[in-house]
């Protein structure tokens, strides 16, 4: 075995170039270049400003979903309760303004803790209850649906103060706020998993759960965090959606798991966990707008352009998967 | 029977065989024998047709082959029982057996009573009684082996690879594989066998074959060497003794741990030991006597009934490793690859897993510099020999994966390391370093327990050494009678204590 090492690690020419291949960016990266460019030749728009900005924008839901799925999928988990989670803390947040008439900022924060207790259920149910973590979500994706229909009665929850659409589609300078949002949540993202010890007992879960707990990795803490960061994440997503509808929607973000699935795959995150990255999630979710964005430019049906999505996802893992 | 020549392996421009010949004759076991990294696996993997040689013949009764698979290998009759089993643990032996080319009635269902019969045919041809109708999860090793064994037989293998069988087995169930070889080898079958035990080439091979750093070094009648002579074939030179010095021990060492009335399951044995400053404890005992599952049980990594421990005299309930190693105790586990090592990882990433405490910056975040130069260290002290901090360990072979996993808690300071197997699949130079290291541990007052089941490294390396038999200590020895003929005796026969 030593001897297969040393020839794989041997200096040749080539070393920098296997090495640029074996960054997990880089399929990543030539997608979103390959898709990018076709997109342009289609729809001569697509380069501009405005059109980039608005790909953003529309991007910065799924994109801030993304970010907590991809800690719950370095630790070998997933999280299918973020859809959900959202649309019942964005119904929750508006029911607060509305019919209890609390300040919006009180119940911004009552949202946003109540994403964060959420996740943190689910991560006690995984770590200590030792429950799949793909059951414990599925079933409370089910619940916060339920609870947020049974809340507002299955209607919309409209009536919102109007400084909360600023969330949804002010700008700061020709920047949408939302995208400032999605950047700033990467940005913390890519702090927590690349320079604290945290973050690397993520991968070392996602690695060898077993070698992690043995070594004295708190391995349930970290199932606990990873979980609650999702279920924060997904309530930060809703008040950019809330602030785009100007209301609370119990059916809104339904099937946004699977786009934030897609994104964390697309980004070149290993499904089983332990490899990956969260800028490959941020190009992942990019990719993904511009799909549907450029799609929609060239106005497409948008049933085929489901069919279309769904093949180039599985194009893109089949060129990415693990060759070894 | 086998004979292959000149074979030649290069993965890109680094050649890893350097012309190797083997030639096996029906109806004998064939030792191959080198250290970890000498190219044995690359040389099986050839035969096997799972990676194909750069240069070289094989050639089966007179007939050259040129294997474009593993399936192609099978279909020429080359049988292979790889150090990790193949089989399903929720099937049976039969069904394992016919796994992939199940027998068929005319409906074209599954024809069980036609696979159990001949199932039952190739065990009795191996002598041996393994039951058909459980899972295979529910038989011993040696069992599953056994089950790996009839399976290539079931395909009509005339020469059989077993890599290193006997690793895992204990010293009965070794007689009872040598049993079955020596019926094959009547048969007539070629037998290809990788042991690190040098005694077992002695007592069951008719010749060897030496491998060093891929280079063919020699083959012979195993009557034509003796133990030294194949040491030195393996190494290059003669090894004296790999074993460090002992040191002279005061009886009036302080205890650093002590465990009491330590039970696994409720109504279990009850254990007890001390461990002192200084010393090194060997858990002795058979494989599955329940040495593993005491020191889980004790760390609370495991299933545990009851246990009293004191740390330093002061009683502490640990609730887990995490907790173990903040009082300064240490687990390195018996298989690196499931439960020491995260593979994925760099040797830095493995080694500073579990003490990010130490390169911390504005409390926290990490200081990456700092856990670079404390990494490099940590390497340097235990020699691992590798490209950079930053390659993977998966790269490394067995012996520098075990001194990752030493630098990783020779990089805290810990009081206490608990060593489960520390040389297994290791090779003999490696072996005597991180016997070396083991010493300077416990030279600087600390303590080890080791649990290990080579006698001979429990006798030389142990101060003092608890049998363990059926779940249990049953005995406790120190001085002279740390010797194979006691430790065996206790082993086998010692009673344990059922009170509390």
């Amino acid at each position: 075995m030593s001897h297969e090492a040393a020839a794989g690690e041997a200096t040749s020419p080539g070393r920098n170039f296997a090495r640029l291949l074996q960054s997990p960016l880089t399929l990543p990266l030539v997608g979103l270049i390959v898709v990018s460019v076709l997109m342009a030749l289609a729809s001569p728009n697509f380069f501009s400003l405005d059109n980039l900005l608005n790909v953003l924008r529309q991007v910065s839901i799924v994109g801030i979903l993304a970010v907590g799925m991809t800690f719950v999928i370095l630790t070998g988990g997933i999280d299918l309760s973020v859809g959900a989670v959202m649309a019942l803390v964005g119904t929750i947040t508006a029911g607060l303004m509305v019919n209890s008439g609390l300040p919006g900022e009180a119940a911004m924060a009552v949202g946003l803790l109540l994403g964060l207790a959420i996740g943190l259920f689910n991560g006690a149910l995984v770590a200590w209850g030792k429950m799949p973590s793909i059951i414990v979500t599925l079933a409370t994706m089910g619940m916060a649906r339920g609870i947020a229909l049974i809340y507002s009665g299955g209607y919309p929850i409209s009536g919102l103060p109007s400084w909360i659409s600023w969330f949804g589609v002010g700008r700061i300078g020709v920047v949408p706020v939302p995208v400032i949002i999605m950047v700033v949540i990467y940005a913390i993202a890519w702090v927590l998993l690349e320079r604290t010890a945290f973050g690397r007992h993520v991968y070392a879960l996602g690695g060898n759960e077993t070698a992690a707990r043995l070594s004295g990795v708190k391995t349930h803490r970290v199932k606990l965090i990873v979980f609650g960061i999702s279920g924060l994440t997904s309530a930060l997503a809703s008040v950019i959606l809330t602030g785009r509808l100007m209301s609370g929607q119990p059916n809104a973000g339904v099937g946004f798991e699977l786009d934030a699935i897609a994104a964390v795959v697309l980004g070149g995150t290993a499904i089983a966990g332990g490899r990956g990255l969260i800028l490959g999630t941020l190009i992942g979710a990019v990719l993904l707008g511009i799909l549907n964005n450029g799609l929609n430019l060239m106005g497409i049906n948008p049933y085929l352009q489901d069919v279309i999505k769904g093949a180039i996802i599985l194009l893109a893992i089949y060129i990415g998967r693990d060759w070894r | 029977m086998l004979e292959l020549q000149g074979i030649r392996k290069s993965f890109g421009k680094i050649e890893v065989l350097h012309g190797v010949d083997l030639e096996v004759r029906s109806g004998e076991v064939h030792a191959l024998l080198g250290e970890n990294g000498a190219g044995k696996s690359t040389l099986m993997k050839i035969l096997c047709g799972i990676i194909p040689p750069s240069a070289g013949t094989i050639r089966i009764q007179g007939t050259e082959h040129h294997f474009a698979n593993y399936d192609a290998a099978i279909a020429a009759g080359i049988g292979i029982v790889f150090q990790e089993f193949s089989l399903i643990p929720y099937l049976n032996a039969a069904e394992n057996m016919f796994l992939a080319r199940e027998l068929r009635n005319r409906l074209g269902l599954l024809d069980r009573r036609a696979m159990r019969k001949r199932a039952g045919e190739i065990m009795q041809r191996l002598g041996v009684n393994v039951p058909l109708d459980v899972p295979v999860q529910r038989l011993s090793i040696a069992e599953q082996q056994f089950v790996e064994i009839a399976k290539a037989l079931s395909l009509d293998a005339r020469i059989l690879v077993l890599d290193e069988p006997t690793a895992t087995l204990t010293p009965t169930e070794v007689e009872h594989l040598f049993k079955v070889m020596r019926e094959l080898r009547r048969q007539g079958v070629a037998i290809i066998f990788i042991s690190h035990h040098l005694e077992e080439i002695f007592q069951i091979c008719d010749r060897i074959t030496v491998l060093r750093d891929g280079e063919f070094v020699g083959s012979c009648a195993v009557s034509e060497v003796d133990n030294d002579r194949l040491v030195e074939m393996m190494v290059g030179r003669r090894i004296e003794s790999s074993f460090p010095p002992k040191p002279v021990f005061e009886a009036s060492a302080p205890v650093v741990l002590e465990v009491d009335n330590l039970r696994i399951k409720k109504n279990g044995p009850v254990s007890r030991f001390t461990l002192r400053k200084g010393e090194i404890l060997g858990f002795a005992g058979l494989v599955g006597s329940g040495r593993t599952e005491t020191v889980l049980a004790m760390l609370s990594a495991g299933p545990v009934a009851s246990c009293t421990l004191k740390i330093d005299g002061v009683e502490k309930r640990l609730s887990g490793p995490d907790e173990a190693l903040y009082h300064g105790i240490g687990l390195l586990p018996e298989s690196r690859k499931e439960q020491g090592l995260i593979t994925s990882f760099s040797i830095l990433q493995n080694i500073s897993l579990n003490n990010y405490g130490k390169y911390r910056k504005g409390h926290w975040f990490l200081d990456l510099k700092k856990e670079r130069k404390a990494t490099q260290t940590a390497m340097d002290q235990v020699r691992v020999k590798a490209q950079g901090p930053n390659a993977r360990v998966d790269t490394l072979s067995g012996g520098n994966q075990q001194k990752v996993v030493i630098a990783r808690w020779l990089n805290h300071q810990m009081k206490v390391l608990i060593f489960d197997e520390p040389t297994r699949g290791i090779d003999v130079g490696a072996k005597a370093e991180i016997y070396a290291l083991m010493r300077e541990f416990t030279a600087q007052g600390n303590a080890i327990i080791m649990i290990s089941s080579e006698l001979p490294e429990v006798i030389g390396m142990s101060d003092r050494v608890c049998v363990f038999r059926q779940g249990g200590i049953v005995a406790t020895v120190e001085g002279e009678a740390i010797s194979s003929e006691q430790i065996m005796t206790h082993a086998t026969t010692g009673s344990i204590e059922h009170v509390a």
